[in-house]
């Protein structure tokens, strides 16, 4: 080997920097693409399935009873410019997002603080432990019904149906969150002059806090379903009875319009409790399983 | 006349949870001057932590006195710091926030606390490093926040459990240089349990030596090596060779019974 062909292959410092930067935006580049092709892939898979379901109800079976995209689009279009047989849309959304949020709110509170207490108060936890899961194995839907007995047919008696349906899940996971806090924490936080309070105040409440955010995420679906059911028991307002109503009709597109809404609600408080459970947990290492957890 | 650490007779049992008792250390004298550098030694699991979580008061002797400052320990002794084997910092709270946590818990107010705080940070070397949350701290770092989280409740006795055991050689020898600078200006009394012999002299003033499970007291020796010490060189020194090699005789030993011990129980955690 020759001795220019040795100093032709060091690189200057410039140049390193210089294919470093190349290849991160080669890296950033790629990461868009695959991004990109995730997403046109989605819109394929949706324009395939509701194309499918427009043909066969179109050609093959009874949009009556199956109705179709095109139907439902229409549906809700109507909804949104003259407004239901139940007054506005929006007056509709309001109120099942209402009895929704108050029961998630509700029912989360007391999860989460039940939780943390059966969680640190071993006694208390065998004693009552029992009971509590006889109370979760009650089907919860049915004290929809119960519960339009006891609080009438307005907004109190969904926001109770969301509550129970929403403080089970946070309980037990504030339940475990405390139980598992890590030994080594609390005797290093003991030896370091913490009370029994701070303990739980900074040692138990935040260790729990990534296992009660978990079943937020959860919950708020329940909170809605909870409400929804409430309402298809018994309301004069909201989706469920927009749903019951369509039901009573023979309306499928409008059984199906609600549902589309109900979702949209649901998603859209996916992204705000994710936004927060990233601000609160910011502190945690940047796991490789992230890229997967969009399921 | 009262020692600063006094323990006699010490015992301790937990159930084994296979239904039976494990006697993790039995009948264990052991005093600790004002000062002084300790270190423990003994084949890995006999025993040794638990001399430190009675000192420490975390757990209570099955039997005989523990007392620390004269006082039977009864709940955490005041002037313990302890240094645990895996890290003990929070996850969720930045460098500053941690080591601020012993005197905020302490009843200090929020500005002298963080003051006192970015100055333990200044003197372990992480001066720039206080947003910095743990996982992004390499381990010899996070080694310099548990020290300066202790230290600054500046305890008369440090109570160190294999601190530095899980770091790679050339930060392990980094760490203990920093300790005993850090040491030398404090007047604390340190009690450093640890399996590794090179460790126990290189730091200590007089070094334990721990039978295998249970665990008692086999021997005590001396380490008349002037300080300040430079670690790094002091191991290749005949007096420091000399010294290993006298208390190796007495620890091999037990380290072979240990061995026999965890080939018979092979479930045994070592």
């Amino acid at each position: 080997m020759s001795l220019d062909s040795v100093s032709a292959a060091v690189l200057t410092d410039e140049q390193v920097a210089a294919d470093d930067g190349n290849d991160l935006s080669a890296v950033r580049a790629a990461r868009r693409r695959h991004r990109g092709l995730v997403w046109a892939l989605r819109v394929i898979v949706l324009v395939v399935a509701f194309g499918t379901w427009e043909l066969l109800a179109t050609y093959v079976i009874d949009p009556f009873y199956y109705s179709k995209p095109s139907l439902i689009a229409d549906r809700l279009w109507g909804w949104f410019t003259v407004g239901t047989s139940k007054g506005s849309i929006w007056s509709n959304i309001s109120v099942t997002l209402q009895e929704a949020v108050y029961g998630f709110i509700l029912g989360a509170v007391l999860g989460v603080v039940l939780g943390i207490l059966f969680g640190r108060a071993r006694l208390l936890a065998e004693v009552l432990s029992p009971f509590v899961q006889a109370l979760n194995a009650v089907p919860r839907i049915v004290l929809a019904a119960l519960f339009i007995i006891w609080f009438g047919l307005g907004i109190q008696s969904k926001i109770a149906t969301a509550l129970v349906l929403v403080f089970f899940p946070v309980f037990f996971n504030a339940f475990q969150g405390a139980r598992e806090v890590d030994r080594n924490f609390v005797d290093n936080a003991r030896i370091l002059g913490a009370s029994r309070m701070q303990i739980l105040w900074s040692i138990v409440v935040p260790s729990a806090t990534s296992w009660i955010l978990a079943s937020l995420h959860t919950a708020f679906g329940f909170a809605l379903i909870g409400a929804i059911v409430g309402e298809y028991a018994g309301a004069s307002k909201g989706i469920g009875v927009l749903i019951s109503t369509a039901q009573g009709t023979f309306d499928s597109a409008g059984i199906y319009a609600a549902m589309i809404l109900s979702t949209v609600l649901a998603l859209l408080a996916e992204v705000i409790l994710g936004g927060a459970e990233r601000r609160l947990l910011r502190w945690r290492p940047p796991s490789p399983a992230t890229a997967a957890a969009g399921i | 006349m009262t020692h600063l650490v006094e323990l006699r007779n010490a015992t301790k049992r937990f159930p084994n949870g296979k239904g039976g008792i494990h006697t993790a250390i039995r009948d264990v004298d052991l005093t600790v001057e004002p000062g002084e550098f300790v270190a423990v030694v003994g084949p890995t699991g006999c025993g040794k932590s638990t001399t430190l979580s009675l000192i420490s008061g975390l757990q209570p002797a099955s039997r005989g006195t523990v007392e620390v400052n004269g006082r039977a320990v009864d709940g955490i002794p005041d002037g313990v710091g302890y240094m645990f084997q895996s890290d003990a910092m929070l996850p969720w709270r930045s460098v500053l926030a941690n080591v601020a946590a012993g005197p905020l818990w302490r009843g200090e107010n929020k500005a002298a606390a963080h003051d006192r705080a970015r100055d333990w940070i200044a003197r372990v070397g992480l001066e720039g490093f206080e947003g910095y949350y743990m996982h992004q701290l390499s381990g010899g770092m996070r080694k310099r926040v548990a020290l300066a989280q202790t230290l600054v409740n500046e305890p008369s006795i440090l109570l160190m459990d294999e601190p530095f055991s899980a770091l790679d050689v050339q930060t392990r020898a980094l760490m203990q240089q920093e300790l005993l600078r850090l040491w030398a200006g404090s007047n604390a009394a340190v009690v450093f349990v640890t399996h590794d012999l090179e460790e126990a002299i290189v730091l200590a003033d007089r070094v334990i030596v721990m039978t295998a499970s249970p665990a008692r007291i086999k021997a005590g020796f001396p380490v008349a090596l002037a300080r300040p010490r430079d670690v790094e060189e002091l191991r290749t020194t005949a007096e420091f060779v000399d010294i290993y090699r006298e208390i190796w005789r007495a620890l091999s030993a037990e380290v072979d019974v240990s061995r026999k011990t965890a080939r018979k129980e092979p479930n045994r955690v070592a």
